[in-house]
Parts: structure tokens; C-alpha cells; sequence
């Protein structure tokens, strides 16, 4: 019966995602110019950078199956390159803020190497420790560093100021996508299956062969990149950099969002990310219960599902399609999804 | 197992639909959040011919509320007034109120929420951060701004560009000028020609009034003994103290907030320090922290001294329930009096509100006007600072009193 079940080519089943993605973008782009306000578009901007957190730290999360607690860290490493980068450099806009980007990704990826190498030999609570310490390292390095070597760079607390406002709905849109499809395609392929395979069995995985050390490192260091990504955005969009930003509290937030959408869940961090970015916004005429409905959806979400919105479930257009093709949409769904994921 | 599964997706399915309910609900209704006292209002998604929109906003909740609250409450009470007196020119004022939780882009959120229900002034921010990312989104809109409390110059003035934030004003007096005027204070009317300083580093505000002070001092002739600094969250200071002891200077200045301030005179006096301290308007709200003993020849600079404006704390008291918390409300109070000044100037030009002219006109009228407010009647400097006396308080016993203004 497997042999008989139709299936859809690689090429075709990209072309039908990039197709979706492309007409998403035409459908926001549309209404973020004629049907929100610039209120709403601002919290816009904010669910994009929010995704590209969530979806970012969901690869160490969920897919790598640690707990980091230093991810605003990044974040702050990633924003302060892009601002100081896009700030100073003579570039015109779009080309040194496309450059400002890719440096934030690419500083903030070294520092999940360095990070990564000695912290990832440790595992659970003391690797969360371990990278909140980084993280607190990070915000404390870039608040006094000014002072003690005399320079003025990055303007501690007093805030890195005049950083130019590129962020907008098209370029986040970008990121959002370009992230969301390296994961992905990161995740698919060779290296992603090993990551998987650490997660769920370290030792298993380290006697068929896999570095777990590289992996562990890699996995890292692209969760941080990203973070990097997302920190650079959002320097770009604020206009005004403060390390207390990054302080430890941020880097819970992201990963509330991505424990509340499901560890290994893309589409799970996408949501919740977009869910509790707007949710305070969408609840501000109930004064000073909105934090009240905040902290209520997120302790009713643990009661009922523990295992987050989706829980280790990823949509997939093309398997849905398959099915219909299949005839099997409905009648034999339980059981694939059965075999597929418990 | 298959109603397990079945559960399971109609949950997701849920979820989906709760998310597109509360996206539909984002980008629905824009009505605002408070409604206007006094008189109705004829509300438009604009600025209304009948009403002006003046938006003020704070941390209403988290961290800091507590400043939020009271630079919000003490706004809000002087724009119920205006309205109970008929208003600017006729024209009711519509509120409208946001609550930032001290956070920068939940500040910006806020303030083109506030843009887009058609606000013509701001009050606030509150605390340094979030207006400083205020403050640069508002340049944009060339909104008319006045924050009651932040205090860093950067908020008004750009030292790094020379240029001046042109539509943000401020109530509060400024760090440099707080660290300047203790620093002054000290040599020429109390007489000292040596002091120490200790201070919470990375922190703006006490590093702002710590380098101020030094500088001024120095200049004045004074000496510096020792410059002790700690970290946020310390609790223990006695390291830094027994070294400023070992030096003996003849007052101590300490810029910090007043937890700290707390826990660093009663570690002086238990090592056995006996100089006088000296502190910024981060030590309102000591009292019932330290004891009548610890606070003898102690003396700080603020905004507002408790008492010198029965009217003001009368009216808090009616409208709220309770005292005015902090010098904050009277700033607020101050803030929205300053706002409300160029409204007025510019209503009295008849320039249609929210139009570039009147925005433009409100900010002319305060830069070159003069606010007879609560915490003194004060101008502005090129800097956009107001320009005016501070109240030196003592203690006598644990409550703060005037000493006299400088």
C-alpha cells in the first residue's frame, strides 16, 4: 500500500510553500497599508521580531532539547552590532542596514560558539545557569565597559541613542521568512536529524557515530544567530538601545513563548509569539488586569496543555495535500498522525 | 487514542481561532481607553473641533509604578481642573491615558496608539528609558511632549550632536543640574571643602549627579577624598564605607534611591560614621526607612517640599483618597500645566488642532513662556531644562521639612 501512495516532488512542494509565502505577503503588505493604523503596525513589527526570537530559541529548546536561559544576551549582542554598524557606517540605508544585519548574525553567532563550547559540556539546570550567567554577563559588560576602558561606544546606561529607523513591515517580513526557512531546511537535512537525535537520546546518538560536542555547538550557535538577527531589528526599530532591555526577564519572556507553543514546534512558536505580543496590546482597555489576563491564559495553558499549544506538531501544506491526494484526509487521519508523532 | 487525537486537534484548531479573534480585536475598535471627564465629548477617530486630545502616559503598572502613578494622577488632576473651569478657551480637554509598564517599545506602542487616536500634546514619559524611545519616535510627528520626571540630559538634548530635541520639554531638573547644585550647595552655603561620594554604577541617574557633583566641586575649589561606587542589588555597602571613613571627609554625597539610601546611612552610623550626608531627589520617599538618628544633618534637593502647597495636596487628597504619594505628582501636576500653556497659546491663534502650525505654535509658546507652576514658577533654557530654584530639605526628626530654596 506505501508503494501506491502518491506523493509530491521536493521542487514542487518549496514552490508550493514559496507561492503561500509570497501571496502572506501581498495579503499583510496590503492591509498593513491601508487597513492599520500605525499603532497596530508598530505591535506588527514587534510579533515579527518576537517570531524570529521564539522560532530562534526553540532550535536549543526544542529541537536541541536544552534549557538556555541567556537568549536575550544574544539579542543585545546582535542589536548593538547592527546599531553601531547601521549609526557610523556612510552606507546608504538599505545596504547598511542589510549589512548591520548580517553582522549582528554573524557577531552574535560567534558568541553562542564561545558560549556553546564550555556550557554545552553541561546539561540541565546547570547549563540553564550557566547561560543566564553569559546573559547577565553581556548586559553587565555592555552597561560599564564604556567607563572602564574610556571610551564612548556603546553609552551604557545612559542609552545608545540616534541608531536610524530601517525597521520596517517589509524588511521584518523578510527576516521572519528567511529564519523560518533556514530552520526549517536546517532541521530537514542531515545535521538537523543529529540535533533530534542528541535530544532524544545523547548516548544512542554519540555510539552511532554523531560529534555530539559539534552539534550540540552548532545547534547553539545558529539559535543565537538568529537572536542576533531579531536583536538587530528591534535596535532598528526602537531607535534608542539600553542594556536593562536584556536583562534576564527578556529572556524568560521568549521562553515562555516558546514553552507555550510546544519545544520543537515552529509553527507553535510562530503562534505564541504573535499570540502574547498582541494579547497585552489587545487588552489594554482593561487598565491594570491586563497583566491578570496575561498571567491567567499562560497558567490555564500548563493546566490543559503541558506540552504547549501544538505540542511537538509541525503544519505541513504539502503533507495535507499529500492526504487529500491520498483520499485519506479524514478517515485514516488518527492513525498517520499516530505513527507520525507519539 | 482516536478521541484523544481528535481532542487534541480541535485544541489546536482552538487556538488558531482564539488567535484570530484576538487579531481581529487588535485591529477593530480604536476607542479610547479613558473617557474624558466633565463635560461629553463629541468624539471623533480625530481631533475634534470640540474637544482637545491631550495624551498622558506612564507605567501604570510593574517596576516603577509607583512614579508612573503619581506623575499620572497628579496630570490628570490638574487637566480636571482646567475642564471644571470651562476648559481652554471653551474647549474641553479629552484624556487620554496609557499604561507603558516602564518598557521602551510598549512606550513607543503607546505613543502612536495615542498619535492615532488623534492626540495634540503629550504628558510623560515617566522614567529615563522609555522616554528617550518616545522622544525619538515624537521628533517624528513633531509632537509637543513635556515628561514630568525624566531627569537624563539626553532626553531634551543631544550633547553627542549638539542638537536639541525641539518638541520635548521637561518639568523635573535635570541630573547634571541636581549633582551641580548639591556640589554648590555644599561648598558655598554649607561651608565643606572636602567630600566623598558613593554610588550605584551602571546606573544612570547616580552616576549622572555622582560625575556632576565631583566636577562642580572640584571646580569650586573643594577636594574629593573618595569616590566609592557599588553595583544594583547590592546590600552590603560597608566596604566602600569603612574606606570613605578611612579618609575622613566632611560630608558624604549619595545620589542613589532611596532603598538604597536606607541601608547605606544605618551601615555608616553602625561602623561609627558621624558626617552629615548628602543626597538628590532619589531620597524622597526615606522617610519611615531610617531613623530620626541616621538622618541628623542629612539634606537633599527636590522638586517639591511636602506643605508648600496646601491647595495642590488638598485637591490630590479629594480627587485620590489619599496623600500625594511622592514629589512626582507635583510634577505631573507641573507637566500638564506646561502642556496646557501651549495649548492655550496656540487655541488663541484659532490654528486647527493637531494641524503642524499648532503643534508647532505649542511648542514656541513653551519654550519662550513661563509656567507658574506648583514645584516654583520656572522657564525653560535653550536646552528645553526649566529654568528654577530647588527646595533644600532637612530632616527634623524622621520627616523631611524645607530647609530653605537654592
Amino acid at each position: 500500500m506505501k508503494n501506491n501512495r502518491k506523493t509530491i516532488k521536493m521542487p514542487v512542494r518549496y514552490l508550493m510553500n514559496a507561492v503561500l509565502v509570497a501571496l502572506l505577503f501581498v495579503v499583510l503588505s496590503f492591509v498593513t497599508k491601508d487597513m492599520l493604523s500605525t499603532y497596530q503596525n508598530k505591535v506588527l513589527l514587534t510579533v515579527g521580531i518576537n517570531i524570529i526570537l521564539a522560532v530562534s530559541l526553540n532550535v536549543a529548546t526544542g529541537y536541541l532539547g536544552q534549557l538556555p536561559l541567556g537568549h536575550a544576551g544574544f539579542m543585545a549582542v546582535g542589536a548593538y552590532t547592527c546599531a553601531l554598524f547601521t549609526k557610523y557606517s556612510s552606507l546608504p540605508g538599505g545596504i547598511s542596514f542589510a549589512i548591520g544585519l548580517v553582522l549582528a548574525c554573524i557577531v552574535a553567532g560567534l558568541f553562542g560558539v564561545l558560549i556553546g563550547i564550555p556550557a554545552l559540556r553541561l546539561t540541565g539546570d546547570y547549563l540553564a545557569i550557566l547561560t543566564l550567567g553569559f546573559g547577565e554577563i553581556i548586559r553587565i559588560t555592555l552597561n560599564n565597559i564604556d567607563d572602564l576602558l574610556g571610551f564612548k561606544l556603546f553609552y551604557g546606561a545612559k542609552g545608545l541613542k540616534n541608531i536610524p529607523k530601517y525597521s520596517n513591515f517589509t524588511n521584518v517580513f523578510l527576516c521572519v521568512v528567511i529564519t523560518c526557512f533556514l530552520i526549517h531546511t536546517m532541521m530537514k537535512s542531515r545535521h538537523g536529524r543529529a540535533v533530534l537525535a542528541i535530544r532524544d537520546n545523547e548516548i544512542a546518538a554519540e555510539s552511532c557515530g554523531i560529534q555530539t560536542t559539534y552539534y550540540k555547538v552548532m545547534a547553539f550557535a545558529f539559535s543565537a544567530a538568529f537572536a542576533g538577527l531579531a536583536g538587530g531589528l528591534y535596535a532598528c526599530y526602537i531607535g534608542v538601545l539600553n542594556p536593562s532591555t536584556f536583562g534576564f526577564m527578556k529572556s524568560i519572556e521568549i521562553l515562555v513563548m516558546v514553552v507555550l507553543g510546544g519545544m520543537g514546534s515552529m509553527l507553535g512558536s510562530i503562534l505564541s509569539a504573535t499570540v502574547l505580543t498582541i494579547l497585552p496590546e489587545a487588552t489594554r482597555s482593561f487598565d491594570s488586569y491586563r497583566m491578570v489576563i496575561y498571567s491567567l491564559v499562560l497558567i490555564l495553558m500548563m493546566i490543559f496543555r503541558p506540552g504547549g499549544l501544538l505540542g511537538s506538531y509541525d503544519f505541513s501544506v504539502s503533507r495535507i495535500v499529500e492526504k487529500a491526494m491520498n483520499g485519506e484526509l479524514f478517515h485514516k487521519k488518527a492513525e498517520k498522525e499516530g505513527a507520525d508523532h507519539e | 487514542m482516536k478521541k484523544m487525537i481528535s481532542r487534541r486537534n480541535f485544541l489546536a484548531a482552538a487556538g488558531v481561532v482564539a488567535a484570530a479573534g484576538v487579531l481581529t480585536a487588535c485591529g477593530g475598535s480604536s476607542s479610547s481607553t479613558a473617557a474624558s471627564s466633565g463635560a461629553a465629548s463629541a468624539a471623533g477617530s480625530t481631533a475634534s473641533g470640540d474637544t482637545i486630545k491631550v495624551g498622558v502616559m506612564g507605567p501604570l503598572t510593574g517596576d516603577v509604578s509607583v512614579y508612573g502613578k503619581a506623575v499620572v494622577n497628579g496630570a490628570t488632576l490638574y487637566l480636571k481642573q482646567v475642564n471644571e473651569k470651562g476648559g481652554i478657551n471653551g474647549k474641553q480637554i479629552e484624556i487620554l491615558t496609557e499604561d507603558e509598564q516602564g518598557d521602551e517599545t510598549q512606550a513607543v506602542n503607546c505613543f502612536t496608539k495615542l498619535v492615532d487616536e488623534g492626540i495634540t500634546a503629550l504628558v510623560g514619559d515617566v522614567t529615563t528609558a522609555p522616554t528617550l524611545a518616545v522622544a525619538a519616535e515624537s521628533a517624528e510627528y513633531n509632537m509637543p511632549m513635556v515628561t514630568a520626571s525624566a531627569t537624563a540630559e539626553a532626553v531634551t538634548y543631544d550633547a553627542e550632536t549638539d542638537t536639541v530635541n525641539e518638541n520635548v520639554f521637561r518639568a523635573t531638573f535635570t541630573d547634571p543640574y541636581q549633582g551641580v547644585h548639591m556640589a554648590d550647595y555644599a561648598y558655598e552655603k554649607l561651608g565643606y571643602t572636602n567630600a566623598a561620594v558613593i554610588f550605584e554604577k551602571g546606573a544612570d541617574y547616580n552616576e549622572g549627579l555622582a560625575e556632576n557633583f565631583i566636577k562642580e566641586f572640584e571646580a569650586k575649589g573643594g577636594t574629593i577624598v573618595d569616590d566609592e561606587s557599588y553595583s544594583k542589588g547590592d546590600v552590603d555597602f560597608k566596604t566602600q564605607l569603612t574606606s570613605i571613613m578611612g579618609k575622613d571627609p566632611q560630608v558624604v554625597f549619595c545620589p542613589n534611591y532611596y532603598e538604597d539610601v536606607s541601608k547605606i546611612l544605618k551601615q555608616a552610623r553602625d561602623i561609627g560614621m558621624t558626617c552629615p550626608f548628602l543626597g538628590g531627589d532619589g531620597w524622597d520617599g526615606l522617610e519611615g526607612y531610617a531613623t530620626a538618628d541616621q538622618l541628623k544633618d542629612a539634606y537633599f534637593c527636590a522638586n517639591y517640599a511636602k506643605g508648600s502647597n496646601p491647595d495642590f495636596e488638598n485637591a490630590y487628597k479629594a480627587e485620590y483618597g489619599e496623600e500625594y504619594p511622592n514629589g512626582f505628582a507635583p510634577l505631573g501636576y507641573d507637566a500638564a500645566m506646561t502642556v496646557v500653556y501651549g495649548l492655550q497659546a496656540a487655541e488663541d491663534a484659532g490654528l486647527e488642532a493637531g494641524s503642524d502650525e499648532y503643534k508647532q505654535a505649542v511648542i514656541d509658546a513653551i519654550a519662550s513662556g513661563t509656567i507658574e507652576g506648583i514645584t516654583g514658577t520656572f522657564t525653560f533654557d535653550e536646552h528645553h531644562d526649566p529654568v528654577k530654584q530647588t527646595a533644600i530639605l532637612c530632616f527634623d526628626g524622621e520627616t523631611p521639612v524645607l530647609k530653605e530654596m537654592f
